[in-house]
């Protein structure tokens, strides 16, 4: 039976190399001299999610899975495991127990995993409609259409599906509205300007399966009575962008959108707009008025969009995650959909599980999962072991969830309920040597630079909340400036124009919350207790501990480390630039950070 | 490339004249010329009508377009929260050390444009550099000099 070779090519595995890979295996195959019987079928896929092990080869039908594969291990591969049925075990996934697996479903990060909104991805060439076709794609287009636009809308709203972008709104609710007005024209818009740092999931998907999101888009379209539909894509996003144009070429060439949807009266054209690299236009208002072509600034929503959206006609614009369950829904109704997850949070959620977890990547699992299952089970614990400190869920306007809320079942409300959010699904891992004070300024310097500026309490209370904050982690941090910090926070969540800014106070009003210890240390000690302040850190190699393999001295950028060979090593500490890098090269635990008045 | 009036008139109409093409349209431009010229946006108002100023809002407010020259390598440096937490402002204060520029200069050379993006999506291969369009992961300060290195001579790693 002729073998299939399927290679991971998301952003991801490129960046490792996946298409020399790619390039080895046509090479190999065609010096190979095998009969054209045996000729495997060389597959390029989306992303896989599991991108640090990039890249990532599949054997199929074996369900062989290797990973990390160079260029050198083609031919090997190729004669054991493609034109023979031997495995390679060092290209194999090591588990918790050491024991190296061979499919997908064996690895540990995978097993947990429930894939719907991924379910294509990784097994399909996204530039191949064909691929799609064989897979039932677009059958549930086709059902849509044999159904009444009412019929297609109760069947979402059955699902329960909500906005999967961050606010988690009632998806059928939302297309019920636009349907009722009898305004035309209508739009459909589909929000593709993933700005969320740590979050990559729609990236993923609209590399990886452009035509289950055109699927979904083209469903809300029907539904509605709207021809003309937008998918607005982050401008950094080359591949995604790439992709979802070649297959809007290709589902018009086939006559599935176009002046006739599958052959029926109905017409649709959907076009994509690349975004202009800033955060808000990832704001419902903000995003319409950048496909308008204007600065992309949000207006008050006293007439929301779904009344008065794209040149004040209605508007659906629903997140990429979303439209690509909603061929799940209209194939298998909306019935079975709401069985999966938690009864107000139907469905699965896609996590960007990254940070100092020692497996990272987009993890697929039923709503009301356990923080600690996703982390610990599935993400395989912390890096080296060290403690656990906080995740940071709901991107920068998320919020942080200490150590003993981790049992916390994750779905829209009980995150929403500790003053953190699903957010577009980032989860972002700390250890103990992640600073929350910097992590909040980190947040607040990049909403600052990203807020637009229109109104006044998101634009100038951010600014004055970042100055506090560097004052803080810089050493200049004076009593009151915690309750100086909450007081703006409320301020700014308060009196803001649009959800950004309502939601940007979070990151520090939850560490405030629930590590005040750290600011106190900051502020009165002068003491940065993860070793991440650099006016508030020195680092000390312990000389008890260090076995003088050298490796900090390599790695510091400053020469500030010397020592013999095999003998323990010393920081010059008026060279030494406090960037950590020994503390992140040793092994052994050897390099403590100390506060810059303390003496060891 | 040159700025060319003519160069800027294809890019124009390359796309129907309708206010909703601008920002691509400007996009091009800067594809084009690495930075949106003066005589772009005024021609494009001018078959737009609408006035120029509302052409240079979108030219300050979009990150992706620049009304200066950027250099002929572009760094894109990752402080996305899953690169900054995994040392993305080493890696900054690495190439301010090698390059003397910090994010959004230029050498003097014209060689290299330093950038700091929020998040390419890569976060799983934490901290990212992108160089070039080319995406390098798990970049470490040795690694930093091996790339520049590499892009100086004319390839990539």
């Amino acid at each position: 039976m002729k073998k299939q070779i399927l290679i991971c090519c998301g952003t991801g595995c490129r960046a490792n190399g996946s298409m020399n890979v790619v390039d080895a295996f046509r090479s190999e195959i065609g010096k190979s001299g095998a009969d054209a019987d045996v000729i495997p079928q060389i597959k390029t896929t989306g992303c896989n999610g599991f991108c640090e092990n990039g890249p990532i080869v599949k054997i199929m039908p074996d369900n062989l899975v290797y990973y990390k594969v160079k260029p050198k291990d083609v031919p090997e591969i190729l004669e054991k495991s493609v034109l023979d049925d031997q495995e390679i075990p060092r290209l194999m996934y090591k588990d918790n127990e050491g024991n190296r697996v061979r499919s997908q479903e064996e690895n540990p990060f995978y097993a947990h995993q429930q894939k719907l909104a991924l379910r294509h991805i990784g097994k399909i060439d996204p530039e191949n409609i064909e691929d799609y076709l064989e897979l039932g794609g677009y059958e549930a287009l086709r059902k849509a259409l044999q159904m009444t636009p009412d019929e297609v809308i109760a069947e979402v709203e059955e699902s329960g599906l909500r906005g999967r972008g961050g606010a988690g709104f009632p998806a059928g609710r939302k297309w019920r509205t636009a349907a009722s007005y009898d305004n035309f024209p209508k739009y459909v818009a589909c929000n593709g300007d993933e700005g969320d740092p740590g979050a990559f999931m729609d990236r993923s998907i609209l590399e990886g399966d452009p035509h289950a999101v055109i699927e979904g888009l083209a469903i809300a379209a029907i539904a509605i009575g709207a021809e003309e539909g937008f998918f607005y894509i982050r401008d950094e996003y080359d591949l995604a962008v790439k992709h979802v144009k070649k297959a809007l070429e290709d589902a018009e060439a086939r006559g599935i959108i176009g002046e006739s949807v599958m052959g029926s009266q109905k017409r649709l054209h959907l076009s994509v707009v690349r975004g202009g690299g800033a955060f808000v236009c990832g704001e419902s208002t903000a995003l319409m008025a950048s496909v308008e072509g204007r600065v992309g600034e949000p207006r008050a929503k006293y007439i929301r969009s779904v009344q008065k959206g794209l040149w004040d006609q209605p508007t659906v614009l629903n997140n990429v995650e979303t439209l690509a369950n909603i061929p799940l829904i209209i194939r298998d109704g909306g019935k079975k959909f709401a069985e999966i997850g938690t009864e107000t949070s139907t469905g699965t959620k896609v996590f960007a599980l990254v940070g100092k977890v020692k497996r990272t990547g987009l993890v697929e699992v039923p709503m009301g999962t356990s923080l600690r299952h996703l982390i610990f089970d599935i993400g395989g614990g912390i890096i080296g072991d060290r403690p656990f400190k906080a995740v940071q869920t709901g991107g920068p306007s998320g919020g942080c969830i200490p150590e003993s809320m981790l049992d916390l079942k994750v779905d829209f409300d009980s995150l929403a309920k500790y003053g953190a959010m699903m957010g577009s699904g980032g989860m972002i891992v700390m250890d103990d040597r992640s600073c929350m004070v910097e992590v909040a300024r980190y947040y607040t310097n990049f909403l600052c630079e990203e807020s637009c500026g229109k109104c006044t309490p998101c634009r100038e209370g951010l600014r004055r909340m970042l100055e506090i904050l560097t004052d803080i982690c810089e050493g200049r941090g004076k009593e009151g400036d915690i309750e100086l910090l909450e007081r703006i926070g409320h301020a700014v969540q308060d009196a803001s124009l649009c959800s950004l800014g309502k939601s940007a106070p979070n990151p520090i009003l939850t560490t405030i919350k629930y590590f005040r210890d750290e600011y106190e240390a900051h502020i009165r000690e002068k003491r940065c207790p993860a070793g991440v302040c650099k006016n508030l850190t020195r680092f000390e190699i312990d000389e008890a501990k260090c076995i003088g393999c050298d490796m900090c001295a390599k790695g510091c950028p400053a020469g500030a480390i010397s020592g013999e060979k095999k003998m323990p090593h010393r920081i010059d500490p008026s060279k030494c630039i406090s960037c950590g890098s020994c503390r992140e090269a040793c092994r052994f635990d050897a390099v403590k950070a100390v506060g810059r008045g303390q003496e060891a | 490339m040159e700025v060319s009036e003519k160069r800027i008139e294809e890019i124009i109409h390359s796309y129907q004249p309708d206010r909703r093409y601008a920002l691509a349209i400007l996009q091009d431009m800067q594809r084009e010329f690495q930075y949106v010229p003066r005589e772009g946006m005024e021609a494009l108002a001018e078959e737009l009508g609408c006035p120029v100023s509302s052409l240079y809002a979108m030219a300050t407010f979009y990150k992706a377009l620049s009304l200066v020259p950027k250099g002929r390598h572009i760094i894109k440096c990752c402080d996305g929260t899953a690169c900054h937490i995994r040392g993305a402002s080493t890696l900054i204060d690495g190439i301010r050390r090698e390059l003397k520029i910090g994010p959004g200069e230029t050498t003097q050379d014209g060689m290299f444009s330093l950038e700091t993006v929020n998040c390419l999506g890569s976060c799983a291969l934490a901290p990212v550099l992108v160089v070039d369009d080319v995406y390098y992961g798990k970049v470490t300060l040795e690694k930093l000099k091996e790339i520049l290195q590499t892009v100086r001579e004319g390839g990539a790693v």
